[in-house]
């Protein structure tokens, strides 16, 4: 799945520069996410359907909210639109800074200090 | 968008847990393979930019200096009665790439390495940073065509392993070779839990 791309964007888009503008220009050169930590292995979900024109929103982050109609990891996220992870931080910030997106974070601390918790990943292994 | 069907339930519904596990091993061992033997689906692959904490104070300014390095990841899922999710990252190979292991280790679960028994020195740097940190690891032998079949017990001592830590032999190709590694490590994890060090994520020295 790749974004749409307009002319504009194409130009700048020549064997060298590609990998590296693509990316700077959808987050106007922002490396950090103005809210949230987002791990790889967060799980993010769409809170509420989207107008194709919200303002502010580019056609990444409607992207990402259609992805997200189930609960998806930032990795998989990442991987699916073919954008580095730190690319895909930027843009969940911006859908949760408007409550666009729900993000469930990992919780190891609970979940392994649980010995069900382990039997029940054992048990689901062995059944697949 | 299609809401309208799904009615949103979605963002109602109880998030699954995610658990990463780091699939590890030298150049060539076979992570991506027995990612892709267990996951649901075909190896992703995503690019992730980490932290180098291995970098010394910088003398002028007296600050910490952050470097950066991009390493591209192959990861896998597994889903577990939609109550679990399990993610299982190969960790680059290369040398390195040792130090944004660290990044990549909190919070996991555990770790298998993969040992290639034609070239056993290759896993050296995984077992000792997995040790090192207190990660729960057990060591998958891979069997390759044509290498020398060894005793599990001697790639124990080559290896210099605790008697505690799990050594099994493994067919990276295959799913149930790849769970039944994935099982071992469960267990293991299962049962050093508690003797870890606490906090996670503080690097041991
Ligand atoms: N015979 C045999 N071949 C294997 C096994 N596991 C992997 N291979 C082969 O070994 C080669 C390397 O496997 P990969 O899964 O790419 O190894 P890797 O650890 O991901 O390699 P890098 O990411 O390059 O470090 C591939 O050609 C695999 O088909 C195994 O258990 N038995
Ligand atoms: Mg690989």
């Amino acid at each position: 799945m790749t974004p749409a791309e307009g002319p504009t964007e194409d130009r700048w888009l020549d064997d060298e520069a590609g990998p590296i503008v693509r990316p700077y220009v959808m987050t106007r050169g922002r490396t950090e996410p103005t809210r949230g930590k987002f791990d790889l292995i967060s799980l993010v979900v769409a809170t509420r359907p989207t107008a194709a024109l919200e303002v502010g929103l580019g056609p990444e982050h409607l992207t990402i909210l259609r992805l997200c109609e189930e609960f998806l990891s930032v990795a998989e996220i990442a991987a699916r639109m073919d954008l580095p992870a730190g690319t895909i931080r930027v843009l969940l910030g911006d859908l949760l800074d408007r409550d666009f997106i729900e993000v469930s974070e990992p919780h190891p601390e609970t979940d392994m200090d649980d010995d069900c918790f382990y039997q029940a990943v054992i048990d689901g292994l062995r059944s697949l | 968008m299609d809401f309208g069907r799904s009615d949103r339930s979605a963002a109602r519904k109880k998030a699954p847990s995610a658990i990463k596990i780091l699939i590890a091993g030298g150049f060539g061992a076979g992570k991506t393979t027995m990612v892709g033997a267990v996951s649901e689906t075909a190896p992703l692959r995503t690019e992730e930019t980490l932290t180098d904490r291995s970098v010394g104070v910088d003398d002028i300014s007296g600050v910490e200096a952050k470097h950066t390095t991009t390493v591209a990841m192959d990861f896998g899922r597994i889903t577990i009665k939609d109550q679990y999710v399990l993610y299982l990252f190969g960790t680059p190979g290369q040398e390195r790439f040792w130090f944004v292991w660290d990044e990549l280790a909190l919070g996991a679960l555990g770790a298998v390495v993969l040992a290639d028994t034609r070239k056993l020195a290759d896993c050296f740097p995984s077992v000792d940073f997995f040790e090192r940190r207190g990660t729960p690891f057990v060591v998958a032998v891979n069997c390759f065509d044509g290498a020398r079949i060894y005793a599990l017990d001697e790639v124990r001592l080559a290896l210099g392993l605790d008697s505690s830590v799990p050594v099994v032999l493994c067919d990276a190709r295959k799913r149930n070779s790849g769970k039944e590694v994935l099982i071992n490590l469960v267990q293991h994890a299962m049962r050093t839990r508690g003797k870890r060090p606490r906090p996670e994520g503080v690097p041991a020295s």
